[in-house]
């Protein structure tokens, strides 16, 4: 029997893991897909928000400002990049400028640091390429961009390495009280005893809640469309600019993302397939227009790739985290909407400082909370780099030329613990096909890697694992 | 520490092949080939269909024994060459940076730089194709190279969007390979591929071609499953018009784009119509001693003409190594101006200097939309100096008109050539 088990390897469930990771507890984390950060994770802001959004008082509120705060330790210690960039709240009518002023209030309830209201003329010197019709911005410096998919990585490997056990391809179907605790059912009929379960199963994790709680919960996904744009766009805007806030959410933002991107969206569509994540003509015809309400000269005919996701909406509009009064050890971690990437960190702590009052584990002396990186030979000096490829001739072979990915970094993403093993866990690992040929010219040689890799034919190579096979036999095969 | 080459070739493709070539056999023994992929000859390897060299070999190739016919003359010249090396970066003073797993990263000051990269093809992305994102969305080249040099089939079902070169070659080629072709879409009401590619690839295999069509949304979850169609109307796509293409490969020949991402780091001006470098008569960029030949340049139909701009381009490069880098500007030069108009889309060069130009030189250009029973005329100033009938022209089909230097040289006061459409 395991102690404890979570359901979900997005940034939530990793989050968790890492923190649990400190006692002395058999943990496993289920994961439904290939790999982690597959679902609301890897398609989202990408923001580190600086938490005057949140209505004051609230769990997301707390969370999202002390999220906020550890993240400078968190990066450091788990080797991502994070900086701190910067949110301009744009308004572009004198009319709305109450509302930017109560954004400015709620931040300071909330203890968001730094903020000011500025005017017009500073905000033109800051963005040059604002709209002209803006006259005022709430500015927070604390705000920032990270990597999703490396932070999520970072905290799922850092947890691996603490004896977190993983298991992927194993979607959890059904969970039944049992003696001392819970047995989960995977879709494949396995069986997983354990003390205490999370739910952090993103835009499933209503089913889960529901098995348990009296008060029903529906959580609906919410559609984000966004549209991303080559390097070359990307200075564009330094800061995180965003519209103010609507009843949908905080509206269509325009940023520059943590590599040197220029990126716009999301839109904020409530839909009723939790699996739909197909965008949309209109959805994307949004992004174009918000994207332009705020910002002049977004080069959308700069785009490389647009894509969505879906966000775990939940009418209550808070994090549902802590234990269920009626199901002892069954702990919620649900309804993870914006700014659940922020407030990740911070929700691990709490969902570990519950698992700890439940079962009084002791901490592990060994634990090493730090994670080295995939190396980034850019990084390096000529001198340094030199070496490299000396003793690792791989790391002079460029595999992935728009983003500069070498054959090293590839197999270091392939090699290393909870490794890749899918051309889109390459992509999310070391951005091998991320640019703006889109792996145009990468796919074969990365298929030729991870099939010598991970010791599979061609055919078996796929996107993101299931059936998203790249290529289907040998050419004349059906003649 | 850093090397010192005459002549550095970045890309060892037609373009830089034929430079190479044409540098040593103008007087400059030094010149070093940059290749960034494992062997020489770039994306003709993987063009195994035949029809090449029609116009410098008198014969028809394949795309690997055309390569390879310059190839040879490489090595029979002695011409160096690195391959499986990538270029990083180069410098406005002509310094390139480049890597491989055997040098690591090293740099070489050339008297001369000739970009010869290529182009790249568009991805899904730049489209915005809405739909959800499986596998089996290839662009065309890359299907191309599975299929043609790896040996792989990327789908049975296949659906084509664009109907540029590449998509028509591969409509043939992934039919012969034993896919089945629903349909190839073009968003436009004419094909933007070779009139010959329209008979050969697709006539000759009942492969519909849609004009005036798109595709709208991409089914499937983890691989394509469909793709759905609509006709197209003024740039749009009509509600109502929805045809659902069951499929599991969608190829996309959606346009080719320059690769000129070093050239930029060279401070290279660019055109923003061909995406490609500025050039003069010469072929030589706002960058003294840096020219640009082939598909980086503007994209070629015809390998046959990137091989002839190309050698233009050696033998440019290597009279500047020779004239001991002469820097442009230093004498004052009249140079007369290149202007596209009423249909003319761009030329290659933008601009010549009748004193340095040779005889003759070839201008080439594309036109912005499929004309019939046209003029194509050229000025001198006021002057027409060519009025010529054209049953039809399209943007799939590079024009050329050749200027005479002696006719620049009887007008000085010329400072303008306008290439231009005319009804009569």
């Amino acid at each position: 029997m395991f102690d404890v088990i979570i359901i979900g390897a997005g940034v939530s469930g990793a989050a968790c893991a890492r923190e649990i990771s400190r006692f002395n507890l058999k943990t496993l984390l289920l994961e439904a897909a290939e790999d982690v950060c597959c679902g609301t994770s890897k398609a989202n802001s990408a923001i580190i928000h600086a938490g005057y959004d949140a209505k004051e008082g609230s769990l997301m509120a707390k969370l999202n400002v002390e999220g906020n705060a550890m993240m400078d330790d968190l990066a450091r210690d788990l080797d991502i990049p994070f900086r701190r960039n910067g949110s301009l709240v744009v308004c572009i009518d004198e009319g709305s400028r109450g509302k930017l002023n109560e954004l400015y209030e709620r931040g300071i309830k909330n203890g968001v640091k730094g903020m000011r209201i500025i005017e017009r003329d500073e905000l033109k010197e800051m963005e040059p390429d604002i709209s002209d019709d803006a006259v005022a911005a709430l500015y927070a410096p604390t705000a920032g961009i990270v990597c999703p998919f490396i932070l999520n990585i970072a905290m799922a490997e850092n947890a691996y390495e603490n004896g977190v056990e993983f298991k992927f391809n194993t979607p959890v179907e059904n969970i039944e009280k049992i003696e001392g605790g819970y047995r989960l059912t995977s879709r494949d009929g396995e069986t997983f005893d354990t003390k205490v379960v999370i739910n952090a199963a993103g835009v499933y994790a209503d089913k889960f809640h529901n098995m348990f709680s009296s008060e029903k919960i529906e959580i609906i996904p919410r559609r984000g469309d966004y549209i991303l744009m080559d390097k070359e766009a990307g200075g564009l805007v330094s800061h995180t600019i965003f519209p103010l806030p609507g009843p949908m959410g905080k509206g269509i933002l325009v940023a520059p993302t943590i590599h040197g991107n220029l990126f716009a969206g999301p839109t904020s569509i409530d839909i009723e397939d939790k699996e739909d994540r197909a965008t949309t003509g209109d959805g994307l015809n949004r992004v174009i227009k918000g994207a332009g309400l705020y910002v002049k000269n977004v080069p959308i005919r700069q785009a490389i790739t647009s894509f969505c996701g879906n966000r775990a909406h939940w009418a209550g509009h808070e994090f549902i985290i802590g234990e269920l009064p009626e199901a002892p050890g069954f702990i919620d971690c649900a309804a993870i909407e914006s700014p659940g990437l922020t407030s990740s960190p911070a929700i691990g702590k709490m969902v570990a400082g519950i698992v700890e009052g439940i079962l009084k584990p002791e901490r592990k002396e060994n634990w090493n909370g730090k994670r080295k990186g995939i190396l980034d030979p850019s990084t390096l000096s000529v001198e340094e780099r030199n070496k490299l490829i000396k003793e690792h001739p791989e790391y002079g072979r460029v595999v992935c030329r728009c983003e500069g990915v070498t054959e090293g970094e590839i197999i270091d993403a392939i090699r290393r613990p909870l490794g890749a093993t899918t051309m889109d866990g390459l992509k999310r690992r070391v951005r091998a096909g991320a640019g703006r040929c889109q792996a145009g010219f990468c796919t074969p040689r990365q298929m030729e890697i991870l099939s010598r890799e991970l010791s599979i034919p061609m055919e078996e190579v796929t996107k993101r694992g299931n059936g998203s096979y790249i290529v289907k036999g040998h050419s004349k095969d059906d003649i | 520490m850093i090397s010192k080459r005459s002549v550095v070739i970045i890309g060892g493709g037609p373009a830089g092949l034929a430079a190479a070539q044409s540098v040593k056999e103008n007087g400059v023994d030094d010149v070093l080939i940059l290749e960034r992929d494992k062997e020489l000859g770039g994306i003709l390897n993987q063009c195994i269909h035949n029809g090449f060299g029609l116009h410098t070999f008198k014969e028809e190739l394949t795309g690997p024994e055309y390569a390879g016919r310059f190839i040879e003359k490489v090595k029979e010249l002695g011409i160096e060459y690195k391959l499986n090396t990538m270029v990083l970066d180069i410098a406005p003073d002509k310094t390139v940076t480049a890597i491989n797993d055997e040098d690591g990263i090293f740099m070489i000051k050339a008297d001369a730089v000739i970009l010869c990269m290529g182009c790249r093809e568009r991805p899904r992305g730049a489209l915005n194709i809405p739909g959800t994102r499986p596998s089996g969305i290839f662009s065309a080249g890359t299907a191309q190279r599975l299929v043609n040099r790896e040996g792989f089939m990327p789908g049975k079902k296949v659906v084509i969007l664009g109907s540029g070169d590449i998509g028509l070659i591969m409509a043939r080629r992934m039919t012969l390979e034993g896919a089945e072709v629903k349909a190839v879409a073009e968003l436009m009401p004419y094909s933007g591929g070779l009139k010959r590619n329209i008979v050969q690839c697709l006539n000759d295999f009942n492969i519909p071609l849609l004009l005036s069509h798109t595709v709208t949304d991409i089914k499937g979850k983890d691989r394509v499953e469909a793709v759905v169609i609509s006709e197209v109307k003024d740039g749009k796509p009509v509600p109502g018009t929805e045809v659902e293409y069951e499929c599991d490969t969608l190829l996309l020949s959606v346009g080719l784009l320059p690769e000129n991402e070093l050239s930029k780091t060279a401070g290279v001006e660019l055109s923003r119509i061909t995406n490609g470098p500025v050039v003069n008569e010469s072929l030589e960029t706002n960058i003294p001693g840096v020219f640009a030949c082939g598909n980086v340049l503007h994209v070629h139909d015809l390998v046959d003409y990137v091989s002839e701009e190309a050698k233009n381009a050696g033998r440019h490069a290597a009279q500047y190594v020779l004239s001991g880098n002469k820097e442009a500007g230093t004498k004052e030069e009249r140079t007369v101006k290149i202007t596209p108009e009423n249909g003319v889309r761009y030329t290659v060069p933008v601009s010549v200097r009748p004193d340095e130009m040779d005889d003759e030189l070839t201008v080439r250009f594309r036109v912005g939309n499929v004309y019939k029973n046209i003029f194509l005329s050229v000025y001198l100033g006021d002057e027409r100096i060519l009025h010529r009938k054209r049953p039809v022209v399209a943007p799939g089909e590079m024009e050329q008109i050749i200027l005479k230097k002696s006719d620049l040289l009887a007008r000085p006061e010329v400072s303008e050539v306008i290439i231009r459409l005319e009804e009569d």
